[in-house]
């Protein structure tokens, strides 16, 4: 048990902001806070990630004398990617936001929504 | 010995810290309601994870993070909030019972299937076997790049970060496509 609880306790927090991120996006009608809610979701999948890639007692992944243990270095690749195409949605995401209050006068869904069923 | 025994559990003490740091700022976020304060408090949460990314051994994930992910992301957020002048997030009408259900449910199915994944920091999990021992012991001959990172990076996955260019730029079109014919517009409207 404590086993598990040792072993574990990383991916659970990570877990936690996942649905963090989540219940925001879900449940809060002003965009800006979906769209902050959306990048705390893809920053704790990155954690997960580097979590998964981490040896205990191991270093950072650059040979050098003296070092026989590394982290694994392709999830770190990953995310370095994940990390750049992360921004790119968010800042078309904000864009969207900005051409969204321009046409509609409001960031907040439900007055959007209604100003739709008006038409 | 008893040295690397101090270490695993130092870096385990910061590791719980930092984590729950995040824990914290995300339920902050969650609270909140003034956007300047939620798009500060996101910052944080950025640069928390940074350091949790060096705890964990991944110094250019961390550089990346800090510089792009706490950096930029945090800019663009301001600047949407400068251009759209909406400071305060109207109060939800009612308590969410739905959006908890379904987050609590699809939590509750990560944290079961979490227990077939290896213990954090096991380095006989199948994660730690395939590729993994190539690039640690041929890719400083095979490359000559002593960061194992920029080897495959920019040797072994070259295509992925060409795909990642590709992104970026595509984004770029987006966002100028959306908002960069905004300030013409302005101008043509002054100048009727």
């Amino acid at each position: 048990m404590i086993d598990i609880i040792f072993g574990h306790y990383n991916y659970w927090i990570v877990i936690f902001l996942m649905m963090a991120g989540f219940y925001t996006v879900i449940s809060r009608g002003n965009l800006i806070k979906k769209i902050a809610g959306l990048n705390i979701f893809q920053t704790s999948v990155f954690l997960l990630y580097i979590s998964i890639g981490y040896v205990s007692e191991g270093t950072t992944p650059i040979i050098a004398e003296g070092f026989t243990k590394y982290s694994n270095p392709l999830p770190h690749v990953l995310i370095l990617t994940a990390i750049v195409v992360s921004v790119s949605t968010i800042a078309l995401g904000l864009a969207l936001v900005v051409r969204i209050k321009e046409a509609y006068g409001t960031i907040e869904e439900d007055e959007i929504h209604e100003q739709d069923m008006s038409l | 010995m008893k040295n690397i025994t101090v270490t695993v559990l130092i870096d385990a003490l910061i590791d719980i810290t930092l984590l729950a740091f995040l824990a914290i700022t995300a339920i902050a976020i969650i609270h909140m309601r003034n956007l300047f304060v939620i798009i500060m408090l996101f910052g944080i949460f950025s640069l928390h994870s940074a350091g949790l990314f060096v705890v964990m051994d991944a110094a250019d994930v961390a550089f990346t993070e800090a510089a792009v992910g706490a950096g930029i992301s945090t800019v663009l957020m301001l600047a949407t909030l400068a251009l759209t002048k909406n400071h305060e997030e109207k109060k939800p009408p009612h308590h969410a019972r739905l959006p908890l259900l379904v987050v609590l449910i699809t939590g509750g199915a990560l944290v079961y299937g979490t227990y077939d994944i290896p213990s954090f920091g096991d380095p006989m999990s199948p994660a730690q076997q395939h590729v993994k021992p190539h690039y640690i012991e041929r890719s400083i001959e095979e490359t000559g790049v002593a960061n194992i990172v920029t080897a495959v990076l920019a040797s072994y996955r070259g295509y992925d970060t060409l795909g990642e260019v590709t992104v970026i730029f595509t984004a770029g079109i987006g966002v100028m496509l959306l908002i960069g014919g905004r300030l013409l517009r302005r101008k043509k409207q002054e100048d009727d």
